[in-house]
């Protein structure tokens, strides 16, 4: 049907100028240069630096927020109480507010002048323009992931199987980790994927309250950004690459878990 | 163990669910509680299984007040009408899991689940996924499963309303030899008189929250208590002082005391019966139910004028 | 405008992939997600390098506001098409059956029957890609520079801060905000007219 060509035709060009060209430039550049440069590139200490900063922050970020978001939804699904529309819309804030704004508000409120800056630099305690501040950022622009695939799910579980299970005999903790947890097992898993996407990827919040120093609060997405400013075009080429691959990987695990999640 | 609840209420906002219900479920009976949709029998059994709190009353069991006591403290097996399968484990895994928390070694375990198995007929399906079951055989794990921890009660809501005619007529059948084997305190809740009649001996009839009537079969039927409880077990019509049931009225060719004059509508042949439609002189219609052979010694036909009377009838209730 | 171009791209899109079959489909279903698992940062790099000063297939959109739209293009992709691509699924086609025997032409069993479904499904979708759209900074700081041309709210906000001039920051920050609560109660507005015929 030379309908259903066109539109296909369409749909992928769009796909192709937007998507996937440039995806395969940077494998092209990138080992256009040879493999060397992207070895020395890699191994550069400030490069492996920036790297170790950003996992570490996912490292912390990842679980605190699968953490919040299972027992956040257990709450909101389960549970009435006071301001639990306000828990949701909070939830939902990062995904819609720009990662400059977020980061922003750290920066105000860790500051020197802010509201809580003073007093963690009374106490010799740095936030601001250190891994803290890094760590902050970062768990505060992957919150919702978890969560908003937690609570559709757990909404659609509905209560019976665990009131089956109380009257099998099973207390509230066997209840939870024997019947709720392993049947929202998918959607917490594929929520971590995204979450930990996400924290990989940060650039936003994080260039704002960093301050972006070399070998010391140097994260792997700002490093691409320094790089390029100054002109270390393989640098930048190299570090892009290991986030691209690191992004191949996320999406191979977001294809594959997505289907157990939505049965 | 035996079963009483005590002037027991639960309302839903300004629903009222269960209205001041009190009842007595004697050691090892098969009770079926009967009732309409949003008669609160579903309620009053979850609220026997612990799973509801009642606004007031109690629940005792064995004579113990049990209305403060977790459903996992009350040794109550409980069979869902939409199964609750847990999704996630195999047949095997759902059987076993009320002795799976209460950690019972794993040969115990094995043994139990493999009995229950056999008695409920699923033996090949052990390390299949409840997804993977009919309807039927889903019911028949969620009951194994309710078996397992040998619970002192067996409480079943609507169990068979979600599986169809011929699958509801095997497995009633099988509570009942069940039972029979059993002997453990059975409650299960329908809208079925049908059902409520075939399977229990004794039957509590429930609507809009109260109770209106418990006893055997052949009591409600014979000597209902309310004219909802002869309504809802089975055509009933007003017949000069009295009700009727079709099988109970005496049709005649000429008048006498009590008897009141109908027209005949329609026959309808229905196996070795015959159903007769009459209307009376005021416009109110009722159906007779005779022998075929009875039918054809009067020579009955549409549009003649006959003569009804509750002869036969045991229906002491006054309108 | 990038919200418009991924309306009308990412509902074809969707189309294409729930009602069309072809080989690597999967791979390009997939693949939609890709702005999702890509660091902003690196999406920028890698569209400068297509579609910049040294682009070998010739286009230099770099500094320019096209660059920027390319940009959010590419961030946005997945939002409409994947809140319309479930919608899509669920789609009755008895409806368009039903239209087709009633003598509808194929354009207007699109219009009238498929395109109301849809409707909240894209809605949705665009909400997001412009909440996103408004806030992106990663994937532009690379492309776009920092001329008064190209600068977008999200850089602005950026250099205001480096700068010292946090009021003015906070300024922009709190215009930001406001715009995306607009947003999101507009949404909400026109969600609801949109599925008033499933409420009735």
């Amino acid at each position: 049907m030379p309908r259903k060509l066109g539109l296909r035709g369409i749909a992928l060009g769009y796909l192709v100028v937007v998507l996937l060209a440039p995806l395969v430039m940077v494998f092209y550049r990138t080992f256009q240069a040879g493999l060397h440069p992207i070895w020395a590139a890699l191994s550069d200490p400030n490069t492996v630096h920036a790297f170790k900063v950003t996992l570490i922050a996912a490292a912390i970020a990842v679980p605190l927020n699968t953490l919040f978001g299972v027992l956040c939804g257990l709450a909101i699904v389960r549970r009435r109480f006071p301001g639990k529309g306000l828990l949701n819309a909070f939830i939902d804030l990062p995904l819609a507010v720009s990662p400059v704004v977020i980061g922003l508000c750290l920066y105000l409120l860790y500051g020197r002048d802010g509201w809580f800056g003073s007093w963690f630099l009374g106490h010799g305690i740095q936030i601001l323009f250190a891994l803290p501040s890094i760590v902050l950022a970062t768990v505060f622009v992957s919150v919702p992931f978890v969560a908003r695939e937690v609570i559709p799910t757990l909404r659609e579980l509905g209560t019976e199987q665990e009131q089956a299970a109380a009257t099998l005999g099973a207390t509230g903790w066997q209840r939870f980790w024997r019947i709720t947890l392993p049947s929202i097992r998918w959607a917490v898993i594929y929520g971590v994927v995204l979450t930990t996407a996400r924290c990989l990827g940060e650039y936003g919040a994080v260039a704002m309250v960093s301050g972006g120093v070399l070998g010391k609060t140097q994260t792997a997405p700002l490093l691409v950004d320094n790089y390029m400013n100054n002109f270390n075009t393989t640098g930048a080429y190299a570090a892009s690459l290991v986030l691209a691959l690191i992004a191949v990987v996320v999406l191979v695990a977001m294809t594959l878990v997505k289907p157990r999640e939505s049965t | 163990m035996s079963i009483e609840v005590r002037n027991i209420s639960k309302r839903f906002g300004d629903f009222v669910a269960v209205d001041d219900v009190s009842l007595e479920i004697p050691d090892g009976s098969l009770t079926a509680v009967l009732g309409p949709s949003g008669s609160g029998k579903s309620t009053l059994l979850r609220i026997i299984a612990g799973l509801e709190r009642p606004d007031s009353g109690e629940v005792l069991l064995s004579g113990k007040d049990a209305t403060d006591l977790a459903p996992q403290r009350r040794d109550v097996g409980f069979v869902f009408q939409h199964y609750a399968a847990f999704k996630h484990m195999t047949v095997r895994d759902n059987i076993a899991f009320a002795l799976t928390v209460r950690k019972r070694p794993k040969h115990e375990i094995r043994a139990r689940v493999d009995e229950l198995l056999e008695l409920v007929q699923l033996q090949g399906y052990a390390d299949r996924y409840p997804s993977k079951l009919s309807g039927g055989q889903r019911q028949r794990m969620a009951l194994a499963r309710a078996l397992a921890a040998k619970p002192r009660v067996l409480l079943l809501d609507e169990p068979f309303g979600a599986l169809d005619a011929r699958v509801r007529a095997e497995l009633r059948d099988w509570l009942r030899r069940l039972h029979a084997e059993v002997h453990v305190t059975t409650v299960f809740v329908t809208h079925d008189q049908e059902e409520a009649m075939e399977v229990a001996d004794r039957v509590a009839v429930l609507n809009q929250g109260r109770l209106e009537q418990v006893g055997g079969p052949a009591e409600l039927y014979d000597r209902p208590a309310s004219e909802f409880v002869l309504r809802f077990l089975g055509d009933a019509f007003k017949l000069g002082d009295g009700f009727v049931r079709p099988h109970e009225i005496t049709l005649r060719r000429l008048p006498s005391d009590d008897a009141v004059e109908v027209r005949i509508e329609r026959l309808v042949v229905v196996g070795a019966d015959m159903r007769i439609e009459l209307v009376d002189g005021s416009g109110e219609r009722m159906t007779a139910r005779l022998r075929r052979d009875d039918v054809e010694d009067l020579e009955l036909t549409p549009g003649e004028i006959v003569w009804a009377t509750p002869e036969q009838s045991r229906c002491v209730l006054a309108p | 405008m990038v919200v418009a171009i991924n309306a009308v791209l990412g509902t074809i899109t969707a189309w294409v992939l729930v009602r069309d079959d072809f080989r690597g489909k999967a791979l390009v279903n997939a693949v939609i997600d890709l702005p999702f698992a890509l660091p902003t940062i690196v999406a920028g790099l890698t569209l400068l390098t297509l579609y910049g000063p040294y682009s070998p297939v010739g286009i230099h959109l770099a500094f320019t506001r096209g660059a920027i739209v390319l940009a959010l293009c590419f961030e946005t992709l997945p939002f409409v098409v994947r809140t319309v691509q479930p919608v899509l699924l669920e789609l009755d086609t008895e409806m368009e059956q039903a239209a087709r025997s009633l003598g509808a032409g194929q354009f207007a069993v699109f219009r009238r029957i498929v395109l109301p479904n849809l409707l909240p499904g894209i809605l949705s979708g665009c909400v997001l890609a412009l909440a996103r759209a408004l806030g992106e900074i990663g994937s532009i700081v690379l492309i776009a520079g920092s001329t008064l041309h190209t600068q977008v709210a999200s850089i602005l906000i950026f250099n205001l801060v480096q700068g010292g001039q946090t009021t003015q920051a906070s300024a922009v920050a709190v215009v930001l905000l406001a715009a995306a609560f607009v947003l999101l109660l507009a949404f909400g507005i026109l969600r609801f007219y949109a599925t008033r015929h499933e409420r009735a």
